[in-house]
């Protein structure tokens, strides 16, 4: 009892571990990235006895110092309570959506199996949207608390798209279900280490040596959703394109424009991790997940019958950084996204989200309904 | 006194908090709060009650969504006139819901379960079987209640457009 | 296992502060957030039995409950945005056309 306590509280605490460092680590991709796409350098001054090491210590050390030492300001006729617990309940959903996401397969030590997915719950993919649903708590309370017409503007306008990208990125995702058959992400991934030739009815047998050598993996079973689910989880992240909430061009910084400091580090950190939370959906739900292809519980089965068994540990440690590479590319991607596109006008992205993704959504869940029926 | 019992006994004093806060807060956005806090103890409280479904459905629509609409109400609307609480409705007001509950506690305790629970299986609550219910012996009601959301949907539009000044001709 | 009764209790508590808030606030919001309140309380009660009868019945009737409450919310909220509109006050007390 006291043990599995503690395997839970392990694991947990290695997830959070993992997802904040990443997030602070986004933070120096983030500037240093953007300075190679502009052609310029980026940020290098901050040093310690002369050693800047590539902007990492002006963003990993300097800014955070910068933050947590700044002067704590809330508006004197903002509410005083609401102010400060709007960056707690921004940063809040990010972080918890993150426990039912599998970072790897089983660990077998001795005679225990650990589950790698820090909450093992069979409604997986609900408690993400229920989290993700309350992420718009920190935008509405942060807007309304600072007592500011921009800041009200730019919470009212975020709040917005965050609930109708939020229709879309649900239905996106029911083909995903219909498909995997099962709500439990540790399911979804393992469903995806199966070649696909084991999933063809008899009636496409001949797409066999097309497709058949590839894994299961979401995206090559369903593209479309693949599109609209990762284009609802930057819209959800407010990240450029989809910035206008806190445009900085036009509302000046929009809901967190009254924040400073601590809490606003808290904003930032939250939306890097949101970014985390979104790689890391994309990946389990369409990607494999911790999945490397042809890697069983027991070592490498190639599909042209040839086999490379490995030792337990070897897969698991193999299974844990393909998830984390993978996790990194889709950060790497949506950083590009938001140095390489231009912002999206706000009736735009309205329309963007209901009548294109909305629609599109329902499209997808209809073929695959017919495609699974007329399959069996 | 088992772990079961004492997580009930928290989640249970924070819930009757959070509800007090709700009824007794003078801003109205900290009451909205307040009730995002008694939905999200709900949600838990039907966890351990061995319904995850509907927790989760609870936290994503309750607390995700209808609140949300509750906070944009609330914020365009802006009462900022604290309303004047008088003392004797108040009062007479908690008197009688004392009364409420004090008819309905005693009422609760001395129901008899019978036996013990019976013996669920460990899909109980689980998405199948709710699934299996809702589309099996229950779609009718189902298919009512799609057509009653539609029909809010359309008389919540109607009711709140803003009327634009009528031109003279009819 | 926490005894049914339990529930039932806490749910019997949750629906009298209800009532109180329907009764004593004197802004609509709040009292349509009061009302919210007592349907959760009706809630947990069906949970309860649902779990200890062993039905799904409790959890489909949830399900509804909770269809429903978005409905009735969303109307409540458009006529006190049209109320808000005509009175500019959100008093109940103001609101007494009606009576005899």
């Amino acid at each position: 009892m006291i043990v599995d306590i503690a395997i839970i509280a392990v694991k947990a605490f290695l997830v959070l571990f993992m997802v904040l460092n990443l997030a602070g680590v986004l933070g120096w991709v983030e500037r240093k990235g953007s300075a190679l796409i502009q052609d310029r350098i980026g940020a290098n001054r901050a040093s310690i006895f002369g050693f800047a090491g590539m902007g990492l210590v002006n963003t990993l050390v300097a800014d955070p110092l910068k933050f947590l030492t700044k002067e704590d300001f809330i508006p004197p006729a903002g509410d005083k309570l609401l102010h400060t617990l709007a960056p707690c309940m921004a940063l809040f959903p990010a972080l918890v959506t993150f426990a039912v996401i599998p970072f790897g397969d089983v660990l077998i030590l001795g005679d225990r199996v650990i589950n790698l997915q820090v909450a093992n719950i069979n409604v997986g993919i609900l408690y993400v949207f229920a989290m993700g649903s309350l992420g718009v708590y920190g935008i509405v309370i942060g807007a309304w608390a600072s007592n500011n017409k921009f800041s009200l503007l730019g919470g009212v306008r975020g709040s917005a798209q965050m609930i109708s990208y939020e229709v879309a990125m649900g239905l996106s995702v029911i083909g995903v279900l219909m498909v995997y058959g099962t709500l439990d992400l540790q399911e979804i991934a393992r469903d995806q280490g199966v070649l696909i030739r084991e999933m063809l009815p008899a009636g496409l047998a001949f797409l066999r040596p097309v497709i058949g050598w590839l894994p299961a993996w979401g995206v090559f079973l369903q593209p479309l959703a693949f599109l609209l689910f990762f284009t609802s989880a930057v819209a959800e992240t407010k990240r450029i394109p989809f910035d206008l909430p806190e445009g900085e061009s036009e509302l000046v910084a929009g809901y967190h424009v009254e924040y400073s400091g601590g809490k606003f580090l808290m904003f930032f950190a939250g939306e890097f991790a949101e970014v985390v939370t979104a790689a890391g959906l994309v990946t389990t739900l369409f990607f494999g997940g911790w999945q490397v292809p042809y890697l069983m519980r027991d070592g490498f089965h190639f599909p042209w019958s040839s086999t490379w068994l490995l030792p337990h540990l070897t897969v698991v440690v193999l299974q844990v950084v393909a998830f984390t590479l993978k996790v990194f590319f889709f950060c790497w991607l949506q950083i590009l996204l938001r140095w390489s596109v231009p912002r999206f006008r706000y009736d735009q992205v309205m329309r963007l989200g209901w009548k294109m993704m909305l629609p599109l959504a329902l499209l997808n869940v209809a073929v695959t309904a017919v495609i699974i029926v007329a399959a069996q | 006194m088992n772990a079961a019992t004492v997580i009930f006994f928290i989640l249970a004093s924070l819930l009757v908090i959070s509800s007090l806060m709700v009824v007794f807060l003078r801003r109205v956005v900290h009451c909205a709060i307040a009730l995002v806090t008694a939905l999200l103890l709900m949600a838990i409280l039907f966890v351990s009650l061995q319904a995850p479904m509907v927790g989760v459905l609870q936290v994503m629509v309750y607390a995700g969504a209808i609140m949300v609409l509750f906070l944009f109400v609330i914020m365009f609307l802006n009462p900022s006139a604290l309303e004047q609480p008088s003392a004797a409705w108040w009062g007479l007001a908690v008197v009688l819901s004392a009364l409420l509950g004090a008819c309905l506690v005693p009422l609760f305790s001395h129901y008899e379960p019978g036996d013990n629970p019976v013996t669920s299986t460990e899909l109980f609550g689980s998405p199948e079987v709710l699934a299996k219910s809702l589309f099996g012996e229950f779609v009718l009601p189902f298919e009512i209640a799609s057509v009653l959301l539609l029909v809010a949907i359309v008389g919540a539009v109607v009711l709140a457009k803003r009327e634009h000044a009528s031109d003279g001709a009819a | 296992m926490v005894p049914l009764n339990y529930y039932l209790i806490l749910s019997a508590i949750v629906f009298a502060i209800g009532v109180v808030g329907v009764l004593i606030r004197r802004n609509l919001i709040v009292v349509l957030m009061s009302i919210e309140l007592m349907l959760n309380a009706v809630n947990l009660t069906f949970i309860a039995f649902a779990r200890q009868l062993g039905s799904m019945a409790g959890q489909v009737a949830v399900f509804f409950v909770l269809s429903v409450a978005a409905a009735e919310a969303v109307i409540g909220l458009a006529i006190i945005i049209s109320v808000f509109r005509h009175r500019r006050t959100l008093d109940p007390q103001e609101m007494q056309l009606l009576k005899w």
